[in-house]
């Protein structure tokens, strides 16, 4: 447990030393709430979709917590190149809790950032309608924060260098949000883009957001929980298992 | 203390490690030497769990690293080759990371953290964080931290790569004063054949994989007629340089570099 922890605390000790880091990755949803939110906001309500700021909070939201996310646990490429990771491989700890101590870190800052975006949201005119959901929406972060720090965290163990970095962030990560149902509705979609974002995990996050914030649903919180926890628990097995082979 | 018997590892078709045996006994200095590429570091990675050996059996204090890791990872302290410490946080987190992650009880953490901070000279410096921190201060740093848990064995991988006489000296002085007072086993690699002829006890000299000759550096010169080290070592591996391809972790360095604007 203890290892847990001190893993654990490392990474949100990096995190909230790094301030350029913090604000840089506050940049990005900033741009998408005022470009897409306010640009596409009158077509949205001529429409009939009513309030565009209000169906892509929880979007933005979830792109925050994507992002970072994917990149804490990629970090560990950098621990790889500059050392630090030799460090924990030879200390007397199994693997599994190392990668469980950096995935908890990973997750929990972000959801330190998915929190920072709630309040530029909020400051950007979004609205919660449902406050009792308001805990719901809590876990559904944190599922989609576990999910891909695994992720990225799978990834980094398979990598030894950013060469495929660029990749991983064009055919993976980029599709991943853009398909996701975070910046439209998944009503009346062509035929494939329907089942893509239907086997987009971060379509399911989103979902969970939209009905637990502002009670909107397309797949509904009970199909959302259980399709990210049972892809959370999957990518955190895979993340260990490949984690744990890594020889240096 | 050490015992290698048979040791290969087998990159594909590359052999980097053909067939070793060696005994380190305890309380000794042991130093492995060999030119770039003899498979030096591979061997340390072997000894301390990072590789799985291809063939062969080894034993850390009677355990086998390759099956009971964390039993023999508790037995040594290392000091690798680069640098791996965490920038980001300071010498004090640094210590109480590693004391943590090895289970030092709380209050003999901080006991030996601070006895070790004040023997390596950087207990003024504690909360200062890693990346201010030059050459030397972060390899002090490391030898700290590798003894925090009290090793039994302490390996260290070129320890003074990189740094100027006054230094080097300092550390080698720490070093064999642990031995002495410790006991601890020291299994080093360098390349400065003066200093493993002042530090170590005995000696064995690797190239392409394989031992080519070990005992006292007295013995080494012996056998070669040589009157220094340096000569017993040349006229044991030739003197044809041993390029290295740049691995990737090169490469990044480099770009790392650049962008930091060589600011360390």
């Amino acid at each position: 447990m203890s290892a847990i922890y001190i893993l654990w605390l490392r990474q949100v000790k990096r995190y909230v030393r790094s301030k350029p880091r913090i604000i840089a990755s506050l940049g990005q949803p900033l741009l998408f709430l005022i470009a897409l939110g306010f640009g596409f906001g009158p077509i949205f309500q001529k429409a009939g979709q009513g309030n565009y700021i209000q169906f892509l909070a929880p979007g933005v939201i979830a792109m925050t917590i994507l992002f970072t996310a994917i990149f804490s646990g990629i970090e560990l490429i950098w621990d790889r190149q500059f050392g630090f990771l030799k460090e924990t491989l030879v200390a007397p700890v199994p693997r599994i809790l190392v990668m469980i101590g950096r995935t908890l870190g990973g997750a929990t800052v972000a959801m330190i950032q998915g929190v920072i975006v709630v309040a530029i949201c909020f400051a950007a005119g979004f609205r919660v309608t449902n406050f009792h959901a308001l805990p719901v929406a809590i876990l559904i972060m944190i599922l989609v924060a576990i999910m891909f720090t695994a992720l990225g965290t799978a990834i980094a163990s398979v990598l030894s260098d950013f060469q495929g970095f660029q990749l991983i962030m064009n055919f993976l990560v980029m599709p991943i949000f853009f398909l996701s149902g975070a910046l439209f509705p998944l009503t009346n979609l062509p035929k494939v883009l329907n089942v893509i974002a239907s086997i987009d995990p971060l379509s399911y996050g989103v979902d969970g957001l939209r009905s637990a914030l502002i009670g909107v649903a397309h797949f509904g919180i009970p199909l959302d929980l259980l399709v990210l926890s049972v892809i959370a628990a999957a990518l955190l097995g895979a993340g260990s298992y490949l984690f744990s082979r890594i020889q240096l | 203390m050490i015992q290698v018997r048979n040791l290969v590892k087998a990159y594909g078709d590359f052999v980097a490690v053909k067939d070793i045996s060696f005994d380190v006994e305890e309380g000794e200095i042991f130093a492995f030497l060999g030119p770039n590429g003899a498979g030096k570091t591979t061997t340390i990675k072997i000894l301390t769990t990072l590789l799985k050996p291809t063939s062969g059996s080894v034993r850390l204090d009677g355990l086998d690293p390759s099956v009971q890791h964390n039993e023999a990872r508790k037995r040594f302290g290392i000091v690798f080759q680069d640098p791996s410490l965490d920038d980001e946080l300071t010498a004090y987190e640094n210590m109480d990371f590693h004391g943590v992650l090895y289970k030092v009880p709380r209050k003999l953490r901080l006991e030996r953290i601070e006895s070790l901070l004040k023997l390596f000279e950087l207990w003024d410096r504690r909360n200062d964080p890693v990346k201010q921190f030059s050459g030397g201060m972060k390899r002090r740093l490391e030898i700290a931290r590798g003894l925090l848990h009290t090793p039994k064995i302490v390996f260290l991988d070129e320890p003074t790569l990189g740094l100027d006489p006054q230094t080097r000296n300092q550390l080698w002085k720490h070093v064999k004063k642990l031995n002495e007072e410790e006991r601890v086993t020291v299994f080093m690699t360098t390349h400065y054949m003066e200093e493993a002829d002042r530090v170590a006890h005995r000696i064995a000299i690797i190239d392409h994989g394989k031992i080519v000759a070990q005992g006292t550096s007295q013995q080494l010169k012996e056998q070669t007629g040589a009157e220094t080290l340096e000569q017993a070592f040349l006229s044991l591996t030739g003197s044809t340089i041993r390029d290295e391809d740049a691995t990737s972790t090169d490469q990044m360095r480099n770009m790392a570099r650049m962008f930091r604007g060589n600011r360390r």
